[in-house]
């Protein structure tokens, strides 16, 4: 059986700590020094603090703790943090509320919860010390850690007084307090797992190791949707260290003593796929089919405001434009991988995931066992991008180790499994029309969306209106002030699977919308800042991060010979974020960004320093997206493969970021995905700026540009 | 039998000649710090030093390892200090998911040894590591502080 000494434990350094790695036996019952389902307390004074969602490098394992820890009161350099168990979970009736870290909510789903668990937590505590002295609560006061009674002069500890605590009832409210009084929450702390991570102790899903364990290797269908024929397991039975071949139903997996011989292995298996009707499909075929969408007679409405019909025939002018944007794979630093050991009715597995609620119901229906007799081992995550809300790595793990019944079984991918088998980001279409009055400011604005479905192909929703929300991201809810507007939206799924990828719809629409509205400006003879403005309700948040990012970035004073500008905003993830790009085009289409202005209201601000680190990683997946980033189909099945073909920006292409976190209080916005939303269309609308070239398609590298 | 020292510890393996060393490191000796990105060459998640030198270990069968040092990211701490690049990557936070952060200190430890005072320029030819967390910004002032430090 596995033990605790079988995963990695690891405590990092002083000043905040994580534990990384699960004891697996025992996790059904409250410990007797819970405060509450967050927070535990032991007598020498260390607090741990659970975390429930993922943490995959956007820095909300520290965020969440800050802000239960600035409730609590309690002194930072003794948290530990640790993740929330799922069959604790489950045995508990979902105490620890949504585990998912997607949509940039881990923060905002769980603020309320955190914050009053952490007053919850101080009130018990305050009072235990009170009863133990025989004085009212009322009179005594907490702070780091400690306890006092000021009349009296008495003094305790949060450890002193953690066991008496525990069996108070919790209050049933609590004040909150005003951000303004925080003092763990709002600042630049550190984040926890950095120390382990630059040691190389840190473990992710790919490092997990058990007695015992053996590893396999998996090949997919090329063509989505294929299943296996048959396969000639001699071929390869006989090699070095080959345990078994398991043709799956959808996959073939080899297994071996170690995963490189595994990987060989496969490669020289021969494996019959069959496919059904989709050999033939190419990203030509795709794009007929989006082209179809949009000229089609009818579409899905979601949303109308007044009448575009009546206004167009009134327009001084009419302009139009076709917008494209291509499928995109994530492209985790980490491959898929899931290790599991399905034994005795019990499975555990250890991998990297954005929702470890998800993984324990896809490793229990995997391998066919209740819920409670699952366990989930907890890593950090080699990066996630909306990768790994899907658990089609969970199933193929587990039924892995299923068939292996009982032995240990590390499931990894190779890249090109991952390039090739991705829920991708989907490809769309955009066609805009515009009614321009005498002075150019637009009448009407008819928008439709032609794309795939993920709420309908992935999450298997019903349509609202037959309207996918992310699909029509940042059109639905564009905040011009524009009196009569439509958004239309076709249905076109592939057979190409489409997934959640950073920022979603506000990865592809904001680039049509807002290089559009620079088009309208164009026409209308105005500065696009100016013109922006011109249309922006006077008090909206989009309004203040606009001017915001445009005095930071000087909008409007004088470039050197050949340097342009370009500027967009838009809402994002309950957040707001406008960029403006100063860059330079070369004769040879070298595009030299000069300068990447970012600016961001994310209401409130739990870790400034992380929302900065996310912006500038938001810039480089932009960027690369922008200029490389595509997934195309031929034949059915992916074109490209690894990262010589589906390109990664590198340092010495990185340019300068400067990030503008105007918070403004009040609300609680997104942080990991909001920055990229503007940055494309700045970019794409200072390229047009340098060189009068509007690219209404990416990837950039299409056209011939290239970062210089 | 193939021989080798990985962070001042010898190791003897019975493994195919070819079997690249990453594999080695990781699924014979249990040493995770060098992780697998890509398996081509192309993205440096795997970086070690052998015999003091870069290498990119994915690509490297460990027969050419054999009877050399190798070096990964748990040997760059000495007696329970921790090297200054990676103090530099501490003290600017450096890290987001952290999963290519060990091969990035490991060519950042490389090029101060050949270039103490590194140039951006310098930084921008030795730092191809890709990060697809995009923390190149963060990477770039950390090895300026780090070679800072040294002076
Ligand atoms: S894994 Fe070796 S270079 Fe990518
Ligand atoms: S920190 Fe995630 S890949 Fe670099």
């Amino acid at each position: 059986m596995t033990t605790r000494r079988d995963f990695l434990k690891i405590s990092a350094a002083a000043g905040g700590g994580i534990a990384v790695g699960f004891p697996i036996a025992g996790m059904g019952q409250a410990s007797p020094r819970e405060i509450n389902a967050w927070i535990v307390i032991r007598p020498n004074e260390r607090v741990i603090i659970r975390y429930a969602c993922s943490e995959m490098g956007q820095g909300s394992m520290t965020s969440a703790a800050q802000l239960v820890a600035e409730e609590l009161d309690c002194d930072w350099s003794r948290v530990r943090i640790e993740y929330a168990d799922t069959n604790e979970h489950i045995r508990r009736k979902r105490a620890w509320g949504n585990m998912a870290s997607t949509g940039s909510r881990t923060i905002r789903q769980s603020e309320q919860r955190l914050r009053s668990a952490g007053a919850a937590a101080r009130a018990m505590l305050v009072a235990a010390a009170a009863q133990a002295w025989g004085v009212p609560a009322a009179e005594c006061d907490a702070a780091g850690g400690a306890i006092r009674h000021a009349p009296s002069g008495r003094e305790t500890t949060y450890g002193s007084v953690a066991a008496a605590a525990a069996k108070l009832e919790a209050p049933g409210e609590v004040r909150l307090k005003d951000p303004r009084e925080w003092k763990i929450a709002g600042k630049p702390i550190r984040r926890v797992e950095i120390p382990a991570i630059v040691t190389g102790r840190i473990r992710y899903g790919i490092d997990a190791r058990l007695a015992g364990m053996v590893y396999a290797a998996l090949a997919q269908c090329p063509v989505f949707g294929g299943t296996v024929q048959s396969v000639d397991a001699a071929k390869i039975q006989s090699r070095r260290g080959i345990i078994k071949v398991l043709p799956m139903s959808d996959f073939v997996a080899v297994v071996a003593d170690n995963w490189w011989r595994a990987k060989e292995a496969l490669r020289e298996l021969p494996i019959a796929w069959s496919t059904s009707g989709n050999e033939s499909a190419s990203s030509e075929s795709i794009v007929e089919s989006l082209r179809g969408g949009l000229d089609e007679a009818k579409a899905a409405v979601a949303k109308q405001e007044g009448d575009i019909e009546a206004a167009m025939p009134g327009a001084q002018k009419l302009i139009a434009a076709e917008y494209f944007t291509p499928y995109l794979a994530h492209a985790t630093l980490e491959p898929q991988t899931c290790t599991a050991v399905v034994k005795n009715g019990r499975v555990d597995v250890w991998t990297s995931t954005q929702n470890a609620e998800a993984t324990h119901a896809a490793a229990a229906a995997a391998a066919g066992v209740p819920l409670e007799n699952v366990y989930v081992h907890r890593t950090q995550a080699g990066g996630a991008f909306g990768r790994r809300s899907v658990q089609d790595y969970t199933r193929q793990g587990v039924a892995i180790a299923k068939a292996m019944q009982g032995t240990p079984v590390k499931t990894l991918w190779t890249r090109e499994e991952d390039i090739q088998h991705d829920y991708y980001r989907p490809a769309s279409m955009v066609r805009m029309k515009a009614a321009l009055d005498a002075s150019g400011m637009p009448l009407a604005w008819h928008t439709r969306v032609a794309a795939p479905s993920i709420t309908a192909t992935l999450l298997k929703y019903p349509l609202n209106g037959g309207a996918d929300a992310q699909a029509v991201a940042a059109f639905a809810d564009q905040p011009y002030a524009i009196p009569n507007v439509r958004v239309e939206y076709a249905q076109r799924d592939s057979h190409v699977p489409v997934g959640f990828w950073r920022a979603v719809g506000h990865s592809q629409n904001p680039y049509a919308r807002e290089c559009f509205v620079d088009e309208l400006a164009e026409a209308a003879g105005k500065d696009p800042y100016e013109y922006r403005r011109g249309l922006l309700p006077f008090s909206s948040k989009e309004l203040r991060i606009f001017e915001a990012t445009a005095k930071a970035a000087a909008w409007g004073s004088p470039l050197p010979p050949r340097v342009h500008r370009g500027i967009a905003v838009t809402e994002a993830f309950g957040s707001y974020t406008a960029a403006v790009a100063e860059l330079s085009v070369s004769d040879k289409n070298l595009v030299d960004i000069k300068r990447l202005v970012i600016g961001i209201d994310c209401g409130y601000v739990v870790n400034p320093d992380n929302i900065v680190a996310q912006v500038q990683g938001n810039a480089v997946f932009m960027l690369t997206a922008m200029f490389w980033g595509e997934i195309t189909i031929k034949d059915g099945r992916v074109t490209q493969s690894n990262f010589h073909d589906y390109r990664m920006m590198r340092l010495r292409e990185m340019p300068n970021v400067e990030v503008v976190l105007a918070p403004s209080g009040g609300f609680w916005g997104g942080v990991g995905e909001p920055g990229l939303a503007a940055i494309a269309p700045a970019v794409v609308n200072a390229i047009f700026a340098a060189t009068g070239k509007r690219i209404r398609t990416l990837p950039l590298k299409n056209h011939g540009f290239e970062i210089a | 039998m193939i021989r080798l020292t990985v962070n001042g510890k010898l190791h003897e393996v019975d493994v195919e000649p070819e079997m690249p060393l990453l594999w080695v490191l990781r699924d014979e000796l249990d040493i995770k710090g060098p992780k697998f990105g890509c398996g081509v060459g192309q993205c440096g998640a795997c970086m070690v030093h052998v015999n003091g030198e870069p290498a990119l270990s994915c690509a490297l069968p460990v027969s050419a390892a054999a009877g050399k040092r190798v070096v990964t990211i748990e040997g760059l701490a000495q007696g329970g200090r921790l090297h200054p690049v990676q103090q530099a990557w501490i003290d600017h936070q450096v890290p987001q998911c952290g999963y290519c952060q060990g091969g990035q200190i490991m060519a950042a430890v490389a090029l101060l040894r050949s270039k103490p005072d590194p140039s951006d320029k310098d930084i921008d030819e030795a730092m191809a590591n890709i990060c697809r967390c995009g923390t190149y910004a963060r990477i770039r002032a950390a090895i300026h502080a780090a070679a800072k430090k040294r002076r």
